[in-house]
């Protein structure tokens, strides 16, 4: 664990990532104010005024809090990253931890694809820091199929319906809902397939503005990155501040996603209208990852070289674009 | 064919039969698994079988990247991550609310008392039911036969699957709601849902061929 927090944080400091460090407890009203479904923490408490109090569930909105409240006025774009604790609700006997340790960044004020390649590329030099070898990045586009959804005129009532059977994971659903509208045949048909698109470049084809804002990002990664992409075009997250594009990190040798992250405005919400985008890495699922890929023993000796590796590749491609610093310690 | 090398959590119950044979039509050779009542894992076939309520349990771990396994079941563990992605229209069943025939037994506690004891071996699917219609209900869970709990008095009403309404009207138990109508699914693993797109979508295109 140590090794992996390590190298993750190398990673950040080469990339001139300043880590922040936020207090665990946050006002509820703050999270409120950021998204009212992210206020819906496990932990509360009153403090001796009786403002309620809870643990942070990300890290997410504390850190946009910081920068509308001592960045107002700070030249942009700014980088930060953690190592840090967050707390969420677990159910009884499903061996899930109620206190996690995220690594993550957060880059606020990059316009969109610049900002959201420069985050996956920061997200892969990690995970290859660390050793990770099979992982893929799952990418999608949080308004594609809203967007789609108001093309075709759906109505408000059924649109809920339908984007709740989404993020359920539920195709049948979608598809019973969808089919309940009577759109007819070549209608129904995109709005059932879209969100069953995955793959490369091809799945991009008819499916609107959407689809150059991914393709956009794409063409400004690094060959290696964009050979751990895949599309997603049904990849939704729960909560409700995310509007551009998100992605999911995968490994074969675990059945869960180890992260995820997405691009936002979510700091308009705390008085400055800013972009932003990060994404955060659970530590414990990591590791499980790179056990899972590698045994025990072997798991450090592997990174190494993996590291290696991906240096080598990098600096025979493209360099990265906005590396923010020359001290890569394994270079 | 078959399954592109991925492995099906094959729900083994009143599901069995009908998933086998829907394997079949997809070109596995399930001769094995029809032969052997006790062996669990046929991993030639691709095979793991289980009862239908371990499904999504193995099918979120990854320990399978597709299942089978009833709506009802899903329903239940709505938790679950699973990516839900064909109905595959066999196994047709009804989650239903019951009392015993007569005057409705349930209806006279809540009017009476405020709070009516439900018997069930799904008390997710039951709590949200009562929750949703705005019914205080004591959920009593059992494992073994639901029919019995409101025959001995032990609760007013059950929650309860039922494919034909035989066993309900044998116990003198008439259905008094319907909550869920409940058909087989085919799920997916959220991480080989991405990792094996091409491999799952063409075993999914086979599925929607051989029910079509």
């Amino acid at each position: 664990m140590h090794a992996v927090t390590e190298r993750v944080r190398r990673v950040f400091d080469a990339h001139g990532y300043g880590e922040i460090h936020t207090p665990a407890l946050e006002y509820e009203q703050v999270l409120v104010r950021g998204d009212p479904a992210a206020a819906d923490p496990a932990y509360k408490l009153f403090d001796e005024q009786g403002n309620v109090l809870v643990l942070r569930s990300d890290m997410t909105i504390p850190i946009a809090r910081v920068v509308s409240a001592r960045y107002a006025h700070a030249e942009m774009p700014l980088r930060f990253c953690y190592v840090a604790h967050a707390y969420r609700s677990v159910r009884p006997q499903r061996g899930q931890d109620r206190e996690m340790l995220q690594a993550g960044v957060e880059l606020v004020g990059a316009p969109a694809p610049e900002g959201t390649a420069e985050a996956l590329e920061v997200l892969c030099t990690a995970l290859d820091a660390v050793g990770l070898e099979g992982y893929r990045i799952g990418l999608g586009d949080a308004s594609l199929y809203p967007a789609l959804l108001d093309a075709h005129a759906v109505p408000e009532a059924a649109r809920v319906k339908i984007l709740h059977e989404l993020g359920t994971r539920d195709f049948v659903g979608v598809e019973r809902e969808v089919g309940g509208l009577r759109l007819g045949p070549e209608a129904t048909a995109t709005l059932t397939g879209v969100p069953q698109r995955r793959g490369g470049m091809e799945v991009l084809e008819g499916v609107g503005p959407a689809a150059d804002r991914l393709r956009a990002v794409v063409e400004r990664l690094s060959p290696a990155v964009a050979a751990r992409v895949i599309f997603d075009l049904g990849l939704s997250r729960p909560l409700a501040y995310y509007t551009g594009a998100v992605f999911e990190v995968y490994d074969a040798a675990l059945g869960a996603p180890l992260g995820g992250g997405r691009y936002d405005d979510l700091l308009g919400r705390f008085g400055r209208a800013l972009p932003a985008v990060g994404w955060a890495l659970n530590v414990e699922r990591l590791h499980i990852a790179l056990v899972g890929e590698h045994g025990r023993g072997e798991t450090l000796l592997a990174a190494e070289a993996a590291a290696a590796a991906a240096q080598r590749l990098r600096a025979g491609s493209e360099a990265p674009a906005a590396t923010g610093g020359d001290q890569a310690p394994w270079a | 064919m078959g399954l592109n090398g991925l492995t099906l959590a094959v729900p083994r119950g009143a599901l069995f039969g009908s998933t086998l044979d829907l394997l079949d039509r997809l070109g596995v050779d399930t001769a094995e698994v029809r032969a052997n009542d006790r062996k669990l894992l046929f991993e030639d076939a691709g095979l793991v079988t289980m009862r239908p309520s371990d499904v999504p349990t193995y099918v979120e771990a990854g320990a399978a990247d597709l299942g089978i396994t009833g709506k009802d079941v899903l329903a239940e563990q709505s938790e679950r991550a699973v990516y839900e992605l064909v109905d595959l229209r066999f196994g047709p069943c009804v989650m239903i609310f019951a009392t015993t025939a007569g005057d409705d037994r349930a209806a006279e506690a809540l009017r009476r008392l405020g709070v009516m004891r439900v018997a069930t071996k799904y008390p997710r699917i039951a709590r949200r039911h009562f929750d949703r219609t705005g019914r205080q209900a004591e959920i009593v869970e059992v494992k073994g036969s639901v029919e019995l709990a409101p025959l001995t008095g032990l609760v007013e009403g059950i929650v309860d699957l039922t494919a034909t309404g035989t066993t309900l009207r044998e116990n003198g138990l008439v259905v008094r709601e319907e909550i869920l109508a409940s058909t087989a699914r085919l799920i997916a693993n959220p991480v080989a849902h991405k990792l094996r797109a091409a491999e799952i979508d063409d075993v999914v295109a086979r599925v929607r061929e051989a029910l079509a």
